[in-house]
């Protein structure tokens, strides 16, 4: 069925609305939820209600946010939301829910003192969030359009293509104060307003979904869980822009069930006219097309991106020029990330002014935090910017399984450790940076006492350095530097020297790097040095790892009272780490790497492995 | 992927023949060369040498632009696969729970390295950077079925039970 007009479509929407009356259950088959067996929850409600002939409507929905207590599961009309469910239970739902109007207690949240909550908006998880990014992710079923027009999808574009010019949906998007949310924050209304005013023609739009952050799904919530915002909101882009014949939509490789989303998705825009020629009978017209990425951490910085597209190297070019003056095949280019596309609908339907009165004065609107770690509740997060890290870490994420909080990792790679001491700072771009952190990608990882800084920013480094693209001597060389300077520091062997070393490198590394990749690898171990220097003093000085993560060498050594001075430990190591002398045999730390070899061959168990040791 | 997958040294003119539909929709287009690979590489499920130099041909580029392309990307294999994948997820949250003990008894179980495939061609095991899961960390991605640690007992059995065989 095609529209032929924004009335057309208003009339499809409101009756659409109309006929929600039906009872109806959202199963989670959000990533989480469906590694949870999300998925055969949703077959055993279809049998059942198939069984009792009921008329009740039972979808599968995007994420619904709360994976660490999957699968879950939303009856609508009675606002009752159920959390990890087993298609075992399905049938005492169906019976008590949809036939009888009665909440399972023994599936729902319970609160501190045991009283069960029956609504997803009373538990505390939920209660501090605001979504609007994610505001129909979990609410609708990602494989139908008429479900997204139902809530309202597709009436800002109309609203745009009827009666708005291009230059008014601009300064929409520039009063309600839209920061790119790809993490560096760069003004969205000014990036279109710079490749509109370029002359060459024709320019692209491109959404960019290549999630390479090792700790962050969002993107790829939102594509999977409401693929059509991401469209409408390129298509708005397009015709603010002018002159964009097509767009493009780069996804990460691993992100199967996302392509498969969205290609429903753009067709069924297509078959509604929502997209293609003569969008909505206005004469504009629109083409999205989607590009899988390779697997290539790099490709999320734009011109990589764009390199990529063009069947390239993804590697980072030199700017200016900027992409608004020559992107894709050398044309003005725009290039946002997913969910930056998925805020503008609702900026249009609900007002720049709604939207900037959220957050802060200079980070409007919300951000989306992939909440993982050492915290009760993890999963997806939308909060308005400005939350502190403390809200985010105690009051929606439950505070700690155990033990006491230290620190948070905030961006991923990209981003830096917090510790508890600053966690009254609030999150919005600017302040992040002055304490060395970035928004990055919103990953959001908890860590306790168990958890060693050193070990933790030496992984993300270890991640940056193997994706560094080597077009660039800081990133490709520095990183390496660094890693061996962090390899050394884990494993026991690292020089009081290191830390300035690691400094100055860190601090070159960013000045000179190519591209964002370079420029903010150094971030995780420049934070942890600045604020759990301690730590890294117990590795070098005390040889020693407060948490007990790193496996440092002087952790074996030879009980002389139980050595038989058979000498097979001698035998069995690599390292050339086992001497002997006229006393007898001994474990040379500075050589040992832990591997444990001598241990197992020792036929008297005189090789001791030692929490500590005094060097 | 219906077809066997091509040993090493197979034969350029049945390779080009089971290629032929693919290469040419993008005959003489070098900004196609990923969606190519990709292609080639969901028909042959890995990209033996002599595809690539197909793919040259019809490309009208040069076998070293196209290795250069290809091998940039983390996702084109060069080696044959094995019948299962086992994916371990090193992202973040499955780090910090422990994704590294796991990967190393994989590795020593199996007797093969990250990104290495068994030389029976039975199993390939690689590392993937976050599919998503946190909440479940640490995972395990066998085939494409996401095992949760509760549910690492059963790949372990799994593979007791494929060293026996």
């Amino acid at each position: 069925m095609k529209l032929n007009s924004p009335e057309e479509l208003f009339a499809l929407r409101d009756e659409l609305s109309h006929r929600g009356d039906r009872p109806r259950v959202r199963v989670c088959c959000g990533t989480g939820c469906r590694a949870a067996g999300g998925e055969e929850v949703l077959a055993a409600f279809e049998r059942e209600i198939g069984r009792h002939g009921l008329d009740v409507e039972v979808t599968s929905s995007g994420c619904q946010g709360w994976c660490e207590r999957g699968p879950l599961v939303a009856v609508e009309a009675e606002k009752v939301f159920y959390l990890s469910v087993d298609p075992q239970d399905v049938p005492a739902i169906v019976d008590h829910t949809l036939r009888r109007g009665l909440p399972l207690p023994r599936l729902l949240y319970r609160d501190e003192t045991g009283r069960p909550v029956p609504w997803r908006d009373e538990i505390p998880f939920y209660r501090k969030q605001l979504r609007v990014v994610l505001r129909n992710c979990g609410r609708i079923n990602p494989t139908d359009i008429r479900d997204y027009i139902r809530v309202g999808g597709y009436s800002a574009l109309a609203k745009v293509l009827s009666g708005m010019s291009p230059e008014e949906v601009i300064e929409e998007v520039k009063r309600a104060g839209l920061r790119g949310r790809g993490g560096a924050g760069f003004p969205t209304a000014r990036k279109w307003a710079a490749c509109r005013a370029q002359q060459e023609r024709p320019k692209y739009l491109i959404c960019n979904g290549d999630e390479g952050d090792p700790g962050a799904f969002m993107d790829r919530s939102v594509l999977e869980g409401d693929p059509h915002s991401v469209i409408e909101g390129m298509t708005i882009a397009a015709y603010a822009i002018g002159d964009v014949p097509e767009g493009y939509i780069y996804v990460r490789a691993e992100y199967p069930l996302a392509v498969k989303h969205l290609e429903l998705a753009l067709r069924q825009a297509e078959e509604y006219g929502l997209l293609g020629e003569d969008i909505l009978g206005t004469g504009f017209s629109f083409r999205i097309e989607i590009k899988r990425g390779a697997g290539a951490f790099v490709c999320g910085e734009s011109t990589a991106l764009m390199y990529s597209i063009e069947g390239k190297r993804g590697m980072p070019r030199q700017t200016p020029p900027r992409s608004v003056e020559r992107g894709l095949w050398g044309k003005p280019t725009v290039l946002n990330n997913v969910k930056t596309f998925a805020s503008v609908p609702v900026i249009i339907s609900r007002g720049a002014d709604w939207f900037a009165g959220i957050g802060t004065e200079g980070s409007q609107g919300t951000q989306v935090f992939a909440l993982t770690g050492k915290v009760r509740n993890t999963g997806l997060v939308e909060v308005p910017m400005g939350i502190t890290i403390r809200e985010l870490v105690y009051d929606i994420g439950g505070g700690p399984r155990e033990g006491r909080i230290k620190a948070v990792q905030i961006g991923g790679p990209s981003g830096g450790c917090i510790p508890e001491s600053l966690f009254d700072v609030p999150v919005d771009f600017d302040s992040l940076q002055e304490i060395g952190a970035m928004m990055g990608s919103g990953g959001l990882v908890v860590m306790d006492e168990a958890d060693c800084m050193v070990a933790i920013a030496r992984y993300f480094l270890s991640f940056t350095q193997a994706e560094s693209c080597g077009k660039c001597t800081p990133c490709r060389v520095g990183t390496y530097r660094m890693l061996r300077i962090m390899d050394r520091i884990v494993e026991g062997n690292g020089r009081i020297e290191d830390l300035e070393e690691l400094e100055r490198l860190g601090r070159w590394i960013k000045e000179t790097s190519l591209c964002g990749l370079g420029r903010s690898a150094p971030n995780p171990v420049l934070t942890t040095l600045r604020y759990f220097r301690e730590e890294y003093l117990a590795h070098i000085e005390a040889r020693h790892c407060p948490a007990g993560v790193c496996r440092s060498p002087g952790h074996f050594r030879i009980n002389p009272e139980e050595c038989i001075w058979c000498g097979l430990c001698a035998e069995a190591c690599e390292d050339g780490a086992v001497r002997r002398t006229r006393q007898g045999f001994s474990i040379d730390p500075r050589l040992c790497s832990g591997c444990g070899r001598c241990r197992a061959v020792c036929p008297t168990g005189a090789v001791l492995f030692t929490e500590e040791v005094a060097v | 992927m219906g077809e066997p997958v091509p040993e090493r040294g197979v034969r350029t003119e049945e390779l080009a023949t089971r290629l032929e539909p693919i290469l040419s929709r993008y005959r003489g287009q070098a900004g196609g060369l990923i969606p190519l690979l990709q292609e080639v590489q969901g028909e042959l499920g890995w990209l033996p040498e002599e595809a690539l130099r197909l793919v040259a041909e019809a490309t009208g580029l040069t076998l070293a632009q196209v290795v250069g392309v290809a091998s940039f990307y983390a996702q084109f294999y060069f080696q044959p696969r094995g019948r299962h994948v086992i994916r371990v997820c090193t992202g973040t949250a499955c780090h910090i729970r422990g994704a590294p003990k796991i990967l190393e008894r994989l590795e020593e179980e199996l007797g093969i390295g990250a990104g290495e495939t068994a030389p029976d061609l039975s199993v390939t095991l690689e590392t993937v950077n976050c599919l998503g899961c946190c909440a479940l960390a640490p995972v395990v991605v066998v085939d494409e079925r996401v095992l949760k640690k509760r549910d690492h007992k059963k790949l372990w059995e799994w593979i007791r039970k494929r060293r026996v065989e």
